[in-house]
């Protein structure tokens, strides 16, 4: 188990390293002009030059790379107008535009989107998995049809459209905004809750639909039959056996959308206000502010493999013939 | 129908006790129907089946696929959704009605008074817990005990059905255990509550042949300790030749022929047991091909009328005035044994066998 732990991290590290590699090749050989956004539009050749400098631009593209990689391990030195500016490891360099390290902004973002997506799948996990469940053991009576057409109506509403509805006409919700959990865990929690109700509801729509289709199947298992035939009740025969075995694929599918939403719920953050890292990467997008956009891309990875690994590791928890090795 | 045949059928290697007509039938089934309302039509799975198991005594319930003998044994323990099986007539187990019993008093009667064996111990168990965790949960729902008390139960269970060093392999999963293994756990798991009714619905089918022996063999000797009526369901007649005391042959969700194990297998009366016979293969002497029963079992949907068997029946021109086809024969004696019963309108049953079935066995 902890070979095989060691072994998924150290790929989980080739996979992050492959793709900074390639997306730092894909911004930095992109015709854009990073030095002339910082300088403004009164702008003299001289000022650009200086400033492509100070950020390194005037280096070979590989220097570049292996200076970026080189400030994430062991950090590095920056120098602009004579002053030496020491970034210390992990350095992902400077925002361009707003003159902050990288890290520093990341580390004020992702606490925002990880409470919205945390706060969120309890929503969604909650109602989908009990509607999905209560839905399959109704199958085919006008309770579950209408379950069914209910979710089907709210996955067709496209998700910014529902959350914008949510944003104006939910006006009884506590008003939306970020403020951390230490400070005040109920300040927290109410401004995020117009934000948890609208991923909630949105997935608990495909979640209800998964879990149904899941517990179809589980209760048509023959161990299910033979659980009823031990004479314990139904609740426990659905919940217990039934679920169980239900709800391993519903895991994997959270596992993935945990970590799509983990790197950036960025409708519900724009739509919400809430300064999350979807919000600090589109901006960055917008401003050609690179080392943000490369940071955004390197918690990206490592969310994704990160939550991968989880998976796979929560899976020999749930199903003991799965062994890892 | 002889896919998985152990032996030749008519050698019958157990000796069945005479039957005492003074032994209490204690799984008491009268004029059972069991349907299923479908898209297509009313599926008539099981039409007026009655037959009865003392305690000590095994009935083997024979068949082909489809011819209602799960459908009808599942009734028995309760277990078709009533939103699903539309259940008439008397099913009675120890004097307690079972059709139409409330769920609380079948939660209390499932696995206690009354417990099943399934076919495939693979897909039957569960998964994801431990084979100790499953018989225990078995035992806790019908004995009010401590978890410690219930798992030696367990332990001691596995010992008994013969499963090696079961102190260790209690806290296994399923899938750690061989599939003969999965299924004495399985029978460990059946009789934890000393149930006086044990269905064994094909336990044999899903393993190989000299694990089915060892099989065969645990479920008699644990009959004999724990005295319980056994309802053995399978459409292997060898098995039936190992394990029974008495047959019932159903088709198209009907009894056709019921009676003593030596005398079904030795001298059938219904022209469909006839027909199982002949498509035995022989194990001695020259290959020979197989006399197949012409046509295949009828559809539940459209069940024939008359003798559900008169399509398939190379005997029906013997029988006059088109009763076989219009005219539904009753289970009764057709000769001087009045220990079996037969559905068939053919006068005489046991000459023509002797005369004309007899003869072109293998």
């Amino acid at each position: 188990m902890l070979l095989y732990i060691l072994r998924r991290v150290l790929s989980a590290i080739s996979v992050v390293i492959v793709t900074l590699v390639a997306s730092f090749a894909l911004f930095f050989f992109a015709p854009t002009d990073p030095a002339g956004v910082i300088c403004g539009p009164r702008c003299t050749p001289e000022r650009v030059a200086d400033i492509e400098q100070s950020l390194g631009l005037d280096q070979p593209k590989v220097e570049q790379i292996a200076l970026y990689m080189k400030g994430i391990v062991v950090g590095r030195e920056y120098s602009t107008g004579g002053v030496v500016r020491h970034c210390s490891a992990p350095c992902l360099g400077y925002s361009y535009t707003l003159g902050q390290p990288v890290t520093k902004l990341i580390a004020a973002a992702l606490p925002v989107t990880v409470s919205i997506v945390i706060g969120g799948a309890v929503v969604y996990l909650l109602v989908g998995i009990l509607s999905g469940t209560i839905a399959a053991q109704v199958r085919g009576t006008s309770l579950d049809r209408f379950m069914v057409g209910t979710t089907l109506v709210v996955q067709a509403v496209p998700y910014f459209v529902f959350a914008l509805l949510v944003a104006l006409y939910a006006t009884f919700l506590p008003e939306s905004g970020y403020h951390p959990f230490l400070d005040n865990p109920l300040t927290w929690a109410s401004g995020l809750l117009a934000a948890w109700l609208t991923i909630g509801v949105t997935n608990a729509a495909s979640y209800t639909r998964y879990s149904r289709a899941s517990m179809i199947e589980a209760l048509g298992q023959d161990f299910v039959r033979t659980a009823t035939s031990k004479g314990i009740s139904r609740r426990r025969v659905v919940y217990r056996h039934g679920l169980r075995a239900g709800l391993t694929p519903v895991v994997t599918i959270f596992g993935i959308d945990l970590a799509f939403q983990l790197t950036g719920a960025i409708f519900t953050e724009s739509i919400f206000g809430l300064p999350g890292l979807g919000l600090l990467t589109l901006r960055a997008f917008g401003q050609y502010d690179l080392p943000v956009l490369m940071g955004g891309v390197l918690i990206g990875s490592v969310v994704l493999v990160v939550m991968n690994l989880v998976v796979d590791i929560v899976y020999t928890f749930l199903d003991p013939r799965v062994r890892l090795g | 129908m002889s896919d998985q045949t152990t032996g030749v059928p008519h050698t019958v290697t157990r000796v069945p006790r005479e039957a005492a007509a003074n032994e209490e039938a204690y799984l008491e089934v009268t004029d059972l129907q069991v349907q299923f309302p479908t898209a297509d039509g009313l599926v008539r799975a099981v039409q007026g089946l009655s037959y009865s198991v003392p305690l000590r005594r095994t009935l083997a319930i024979v068949g082909e696929s489809g011819s209602g003998k799960s459908v009808s044994s599942m009734a028995v323990l309760g277990l078709h959704d009533r939103k699903v099986a539309r259940i008439s007539g008397s099913i009675k187990v120890g004097g307690r009605e079972v059709v139409g019993m409330s769920d609380k008093d079948l939660e209390g009667y499932r696995g206690g008074d009354a417990a099943m064996i399934f076919q495939d111990p693979q897909s039957s168990l569960h998964p994801y817990f431990t084979i100790g965790n499953q018989i225990m949960e078995s035992y806790r729902t019908h004995n009010n005990v401590s978890k410690k008390v219930a798992k030696e139960r367990a332990i001691d269970m596995l010992g008994r059905v013969g499963i090696p060093n079961p102190r260790r392999r209690v806290d296994q999963y399923p899938h750690e255990f061989s599939g003969g293994m999965r299924q004495r756990a399985m029978i460990a798991m059946a009789l934890v509550n000393d149930p006086k009714l044990l269905i064994a619905d094909e336990p044999t089918t899903a393993l190989d042949v000299t694990v089915q022996a060892q099989i065969l063999d645990l479920i008699s000797d644990l009959q004999r300790d724990f005295g319980s009526a056994v309802v053995f369901i399978t459409h292997d007649l060898g098995v039936v030749a190992e394990i029974a005391d008495d047959i019932l042959v159903m088709y198209a969700g009907t009894a056709i022929e019921h009676g003593p194990v030596n005398k079904i297998l030795g001298e059938p009366l219904h022209p469909y047991a006839w027909g199982l016979l002949e498509s035995i293969p022989a194990l001695t002497g020259e290959p020979q091909p197989l006399h197949p029963i012409p046509g295949s079992p009828p559809s539940l949907l459209a069940v024939p009328s008359g003798c559900p068997f008169h399509p398939r029946c190379e005997f029906k021109d013997r029988v006059p005035d088109d009763w076989c086809t219009t005219l539904r024969p009753d289970l009764i004696p057709r000769t001087a044994d009045l220990g079996r019963t037969s559905r068939c309108h053919l006068k005489e049953p046991d000459k023509v066998f002797e005369t004309e079935v007899l003869p072109r066995l293998p």
